[in-house]
């Protein structure tokens, strides 16, 4: 029965030494002197200081941007510290609501635009942080935002199509534009 | 389904099944301790170890001592997981000064993560210290994960010896899959996923501007700092505003390796695999869905390896995938399929080049349809439980998929260890259902199966329904389990009976609306976990130590060969209806009648 213990102690200390300490600290090392931009949250930088991440969405509702996914995060959306979905099941009527009053917001925002809204547009994300838009989401918006911004719609494509990602490797995951780095450029062009 | 779809699929699949063979190969070899040149440098330190602790790595052990030595070990790490998320106030590493975590949230996670099962009732981010995160929970991460791999490896034992009545030595088994397997698969992967984006720092979290002026409702506090409600029962709110953000940090994507490859799940924030800072690309999510089936699949190569007949793993493995994909065809058809309320809403869910289409509510954008469902499946017909799109908004049959994969005790793959020892159970059964039908006495691998060996895998087989349905019931029946449910009708039952078939499954995901984080929850399902994995892994070692004793019968015209076509029908038909006979009428009353409902809106 008692037998075990010390191997029981020694290897619980040892192994944690190992594996909760040793191989943290080293994953860091490496990757701080390796990869540094990306170990710390690739952070966008102005000016010597961080003015968001390329990789955590924000919130917009202004039409002269192009307006991130929806986010269920509390108490205000896109807040990394309070990561998730909405958890709505899919026959639950607040969800209906939901996705109803989103598409009304974006028509009142464009009026006379009546094509069907694409659906990631008025879906919440899963981590409610999620940094992409799908391209269709972004062409809806395009007519808008030039629009609002007195552009013409061919230069917003453009910047647009610069913030694009196709397919990794032109085979996994989905094709994706990056709001916030597509909102910066758009207020940094003129 | 596009091409892109299938052809990502097939990807999956082939780079899978075409490392099976190399990491099978690798992992018998360590496990008979004969090791391959590239990592003998690593025995003297093994054996310095060995002699720290005071073990004789040929001291051999009988399937009661092995199950006490797993026993000693599991009950330190519940103590020091429990004592240090008390005591998080005091201890270093916690740039954002978290006091202590609750009793019974402590005691739910210990459990928790010591079970592998890795169900969260907390918030990583708003919770956890980074030294609680890396030397409690990522801890426990390789430790479950490796008794898993040692208790498999005694059951492999059990049909590779004869007559004899030890089945190896528990610390030399869970050392070697640690140091020799876990470890450094971990180091490449989490240096592979930094590469992607996954963080890893130690920086306090990092407030930036935000573009706009965001207006947001906040809750009002009361005095004593409890949410105020209203008459109807409705939080109180104040509108307010921001100019930042706050963005969490901390050691992610070294706890993201282990996460996957030890089939834990548990993620360093809420959102877990769908948080950009947990998996930031297709690239790291294909790397995820990878690791969490990596070490499950090739651990077949493994079992046939070391019982001397490599077709017997195959066999078990080919099972497997027909399982997965038959299950992966319904998720994806499913989720691909959307929600027909939306169409008339306005809303365009056709997928197209520019976009996934389907049922996006709870998913991300970089992953779509096509990689939400197949993480979806991936994570519960192993035991992982991390998630990179919300189960709890998927549509009934595709949110059916999970849990069904769960019920049927995550054989398919399945855990570290865990799965394939539950499949091999699956597979004692197979041969005895057989043995009946022509009434000769079952054999599986040269060994008369017995009284004693179907009891033990009885009690395997039938624990987890008895449990689940019964922790289901009772929770339906009390004020408290209700209380936690967050959608109406069908949908609320389901959240509960995925909570409780979660826990006893060691999966770790949920139907998340859920509110767990109660002290009601918080200790049904901490028991249900317990008894989840313990209560299997002791008749699974007793029966290891009864296989072992036996004598071993050379095969005749007689014996049912268990590598062919025709046993992995009888062991996929095996695993279907034991499951379906168990689970039917619970399903019946969640999703499938949630399906029937959503049909009507379209």
């Amino acid at each position: 029965m008692l037998k075990e213990i010390r191997p029981a102690i020694v290897s619980f200390l040892l192994l944690t030494l190992l594996t909760g300490i040793t191989y943290p600290l080293l994953v860091t090392g490496v990757s701080q002197v390796t990869m540094p931009d990306k170990a710390n949250g690739s952070m966008i930088i102005k000016d010597g200081k961080p003015i968001g991440s390329s990789l955590m969405g924000q919130s917009f509702s202004d039409p002269k941007y192009f307006w991130s996914r929806p986010s269920a995060t509390s108490p205000m959306p896109n807040n990394p510290t309070s990561s998730g979905g909405s958890n709505l099941g899919p026959t639950n009527p607040a969800l209906m609501d939901a996705v109803k009053g989103r598409v009304q917001a974006l028509r009142d925002a464009d009026p006379g635009n009546q094509q069907p809204v694409p659906v990631d547009l008025v879906t919440a994300s899963g981590s409610g942080l999620d940094p992409h838009i799908s391209p269709a989401a972004a062409d809806y918006q395009l007519a808008r935002v030039a629009r609002v911004r007195n552009l013409s719609p061919d230069v917003v494509r453009k910047l647009v199509a610069e913030h694009t990602e196709g397919r990794q490797f032109g085979i996994l995951g989905e094709p994706r534009v990056n709001v916030l780095e597509l909102n910066l450029a758009l207020d940094a062009s003129h | 389904m596009s091409a892109n779809g299938l052809l990502q699929i097939a990807l999956f699949l082939g780079v899978l099944l075409a490392s099976t063979k190399p990491l099978g190969w690798y992992m018998a070899r360590v496990y008979e301790g004969q090791l391959p040149v590239f990592v003998r440098w690593i025995a003297p330190l093994e054996n310095l170890f060995y002699k720290l602790c005071g073990v004789d790595s040929k001291d051999e052990m009988r399937w009661t001592r092995y199950a006490l030595a797993m026993l000693w070990f599991a009950l330190l790490g519940v103590l020091t997981v429990y004592a240090m998320q008390r005591l998080q106030g005091m201890l270093p590493l916690n740039p954002q000064a978290f006091g202590a975590v609750s009793p019974d949230s402590s005691f739910n996670t210990a459990i928790s993560f010591l079970t592998n099962t890795n169900w969260q009732g907390y918030s990583g981010e708003s919770t956890m210290s980074y030294l609680v995160q890396m030397a409690a929970l990522a801890v426990q991460n390789f430790f479950s994960a490796a008794a898993g791999m040692a208790v498999l490896v005694a059951l492999i034992r059990g049909f590779a010896r004869h007559t004899m009545e030890t089945i190896g030595n528990f610390w030399v088994d869970m050392t070697r899959s640690i140091i020799y397997i876990l470890l450094p698969l971990s180091i490449v992967l989490a240096l592979a996923l930094v590469s992607q984006g996954v963080i890893q720092n130690f920086s306090a979290y990092q407030t930036v501007p935000t573009v706009e002026t965001i207006t947001y409702d906040n809750p009002k506090m009361d005095a004593a700092g409890n949410p105020m409600k209203d008459a109807a029962g409705n939080p109180v709110t104040e509108k307010a505003t921001t100019k930042e953000q706050v963005i969490a940090l901390g050691p992610v994507a070294s706890q993201e390796a282990i996460k996957q490859l030890g089939t834990n799940g548990g993620g360093f924030f809420n959102a877990n695999s769908a948080h950009p800072y947990e998996n930031p690309t297709p690239l790291s999510n294909f790397l995820a869905m990878l690791a969490i089936f990596l070490i499950p699949a090739a651990l077949c190569y493994t079992f046939g390896s070391m019982v001397g007949d490599t077709r017997q793993g195959w066999a078990i493995l080919v099972a497997m995938t027909i399982l997965f994909v038959g299950f992966l065809a319904v998720a994806e058809y499913a989720e691909q399929n959307g929600n027909p309320a939306f169409t008339a809403l306005g809303v365009d869910q056709s997928a197209s080049a520019t976009q996934s289409g389907g049922n996006m509510e709870g998913k991300e954008t970089r992953f779509g349809i096509v990689n939400s469902a197949l993480f979806a499946t991936i994570t519960t017909s192993a035991s992982c439980g991390a998630v990179n799109s919300m189960h709890d908004s998927f549509t009934p049959l595709g949110g059916l998929v999970p849990l069904a994969q769960i019920q049927l005790g995550e054989v398919i793959f399945g855990g570290v260890g865990s799965g394939l020892y539950g499949m091999l159970v699956y597979a004692v059964i197979a041969v005895f259902l057989a043995g009946l039908m022509i009434g000769r006495t079952p054999e599986y691998l040269g060994k008369k199966i017995e009284a004693f060996d179907i009891k033990m895998a009885s009690l395997v087989i039938l624990i987890p329904p008895m449990i689940i349905l019964g922790g289901t019931a009772i929770a339906v029946l009390m004020d408290a389990g209700k209380a936690g449910v967050a959608n109406p009708g069908a949908h609320g039952f389901s959240e509960i009976l995925y909570a409780f078939s979660s826990a006893v499954g060691n999966n770790g995901s949920a139907f998340a609306g859920i509110s767990a984080n109660t002290p009601f929850y918080n200790a049904a399902l901490g028991f249900e976990m317990f008894f989840g994995r313990i209560w299997l892994m002791i008749p699974v070692l007793a029966l290891a130590g009864s296989l072992a004793a036996k004598k071993r019968i050379p095969a005749s015209i007689g014996s049912m060969a268990t590598h062919t076509q025709m046993f992995v029908w009888l062991l996929i038909g095996t695993v279907l209806l034991v499951g379906a006979l168990n689970f039917v009428p619970a399903l019946a009353l969640g999703p499938v009648i949630e399906h029937l409902n959503m049909s009507r809106l379209g």
